[in-house]
């Protein structure tokens, strides 16, 4: 029963899913998007407390064990806290203030303020260093070890050249074959993979609906 | 007076839009009608206003603007099982002009959405390719499936990650489980999850949505148990991490250069974090095995990763690692679907340029 109830709840929600995608009808469309929406989010919401103590079980066996860096599990932990505390009592931002103070003086600290000056600049600094990964890939990419690679530093010269005005003014025709490179090779290569993954996603759905592919489930019968 | 009458009658020579027909507009949930319109031969015509008019009621209602080259209007404002009817006005500089009004309609939820029948068809002839095949695969007729190199350096890897006394790290996207990829990606992870149980290599599944957290340790779970090891199961070797793109790469990144894991597997839906996470891993000197479905992040993981899993080879990867015959049937069906994609692509082409026949419109 274990196995079988959490199949036959894929099952009759598959088919309904599917089904779903070509009835336009109010009673079948509502009945999808209370469960996409509805139904999905309170799942969400409970899945998000045992995430919760995911984080607080796995920080402790960390400090417990004295794991390398242990010290910051505690800031992990303390930032947890304080973060949810401020969430949970001190408002969202100063137009709907909660019991907690969120301010001393001129300096705010309620959610949107930590959101906005924690938060943001730190996700930002790591997106920036996305630039640095990419030149230490693009250096590992465009050494020509073998034709494919020939091929793709040959792509890459051609169409950096064709982007900035020096490949015009070197080879006039330049920007176009860029172009060129650009929609037609390119979006054919894109195009296969798409079919392949248009495919691949059906069968998936089709194996999981239907039984056949149980590896969600931990695999076996 | 009279005379004034007739000559600004005959002054306003502005031709109103004629043939003006409303209609249910079709494989919709309802609530909408759909009008269509011969436009006015003049030249001075600026656009044309959109008048509605319900059953019982003296008064016409502007509903909308169209621009002068259009001749379909959908009116979405309006209520299932009341009687409506149009009329357009063609509006110039100077002057306007009426067309007759429409017959009255009225709107209805439709039960079968026919614009998605190619896709109906198509579902159906790829579900009873992939049928066929599984029947082959249970008669246990042998089905050739191609090498895929990335998925047979799975064992290898593990091997490696064993001999090195160190730890796989697996991360299974930063999707929700609603995306076929993160389905497939706990698919695979139940597969290497199984082996890792076998070697006793210590496994490492950061996470980033709950609903996938909870997912992933009940696969990881369920595959020591299948394993003969559910003692070595251990609740920390999934865990959730936080559900912020960036910091949950700098803590991927943090597991990478503390843990230095043998083995990363990268597999499921990724975004820009694709490369941050590639190239840490990359300077560990771990093998590194990707998989995604994500056509712009495919680049980043060819580049940075030893193998990588491109596209459909994910969806194929359970398969291709259990060597399930029921599983391996389904591949088979879905390379004989894109043979078919394939010759209907080049017929397609063929009838187009030769007898430029509208062949795209079939599709």
């Amino acid at each position: 029963m274990k196995r079988r109830l959490p199949l036959m709840i894929v099952l009759v929600l598959g088919i309904f899913g599917a089904v779903a995608f070509v009835i336009p009808h109010p009673i079948v469309k509502s009945i999808d998007e209370t469960m996409r929406n509805d139904v999905l989010r309170i799942i969400t919401a409970f899945s998000l407390v045992l995430g919760v103590g995911s984080i607080i079980q796995h920080h402790l066996i960390k400090i417990r064990r004295k794991a390398e860096h242990w010290p910051f599990s505690y800031i992990a932990l303390i930032s947890l806290a304080v973060s949810a505390a401020i969430g949970l009592f001190g408002g969202i931002d100063p137009a709907s203030p909660g019991i907690l103070p969120t301010h001393i003086g001129g300096f705010s600290f309620h959610m949107q303020a930590l959101y906005d000056n924690i938060m943001i600049p730190l996700a930002s600094t790591m997106f920036a260093l996305l630039a640095f990964f990419m030149a230490s890939a693009a250096y590992r990419a465009f050494r020509a070890r073998n034709l494919e690679a020939t091929l793709l530093l040959i792509a890459a010269f051609i169409l950096m050249l064709g982007a900035v005005p020096l490949g015009r003014m070197l080879i006039r025709p330049l920007p176009d074959f860029a172009e060129w490179i650009l929609t037609v090779p390119n979006t054919a290569a894109k195009r296969g993979i798409m079919f392949g993954i248009g495919l691949g996603s059906i069968a998936t759905s089709l194996k999981i609906i239907l039984g056949i592919e149980r590896g969600w489930l931990g695999g076996g019968g | 007076m009279t005379l004034s009458l007739s000559l600004i009658f005959l002054l306003s020579s502005l031709s109103p839009p004629t043939d003006v027909i409303a209609r249910d507009k079709p494989n919709d949930s309802g609530g909408a009608i759909l009008l269509t319109w011969t436009r006015s031969s003049d030249t001075t015509v600026v656009s044309y206003r959109v008048l509605r008019q319900t059953e019982g009621k003296a008064t016409w209602d502007t509903v909308g603007l169209a621009g002068r080259l259009a001749n379909r209007f959908t009116d979405d404002e309006v209520q299932d099982g009341i009687r409506y009817r149009y009329q357009i006005l063609t509006v110039s500089e100077t002057e306007t002009a009426e067309s007759a009004p429409s017959e009255y309609t009225v709107c209805s939820p439709q039960w079968f959405n026919f614009d998605r029948m190619p896709a109906v068809i198509g579902t159906i002839i790829f579900t009873c390719l992939i049928v066929f095949f599984i029947g082959r695969a249970k008669r246990n007729i042998k089905l050739f499936i191609r090498r895929i190199a990335g998925l047979d350096a799975v064992e290898e890897a593990l091997g490696r990650a064993t001999e090195m006394g160190r730890g796989i790290l697996y991360v299974p996207g930063l999707s929700s489980i609603d995306d076929v990829a993160t389905i497939a990606s706990m698919n695979i992870l139940g597969e290497v999850a199984k082996k890792t149980a076998k070697f006793g290599t210590p496994l490492i599944v950061p996470l980033r949505d709950p609903i996938v957290y909870t997912v992933a340790r009940e696969v990881v779970k369920e595959s020591y148990t299948a394993a003969g090891r559910a003692d070595a199961f251990n609740q920390d070797m999934v865990f959730y991490v936080t559900d912020q793109q960036f910091a949950f790469a700098a803590a991927v990144d943090g597991i990478m250069v503390r843990e230095k894991p043998a083995t990363n597997f990268f597999i499921g839906m990724f975004w820009a974090e694709s490369l941050i996470l590639a190239e840490t891993g990359a300077t560990t000197g771990a093998i590194q095995i990707a998989g995604t479905d994500a056509v712009s992040q495919l680049p980043f993981f060819i580049t940075a990763c030893d193998y990588t899993l491109i596209g459909e080879e994910l969806y194929a990867a359970s398969a291709y690692l259990s060597r399930e015959p029921l599983l391996l049937g389904a591949i088979k069906g879905q390379d004989y679907s894109k043979l078919l994609i394939l010759v209907l692509i080049v017929v397609s082409t063929i009838l187009a340029l030769t007898a430029n026949l509208p062949v795209q419109n079939i599709f």
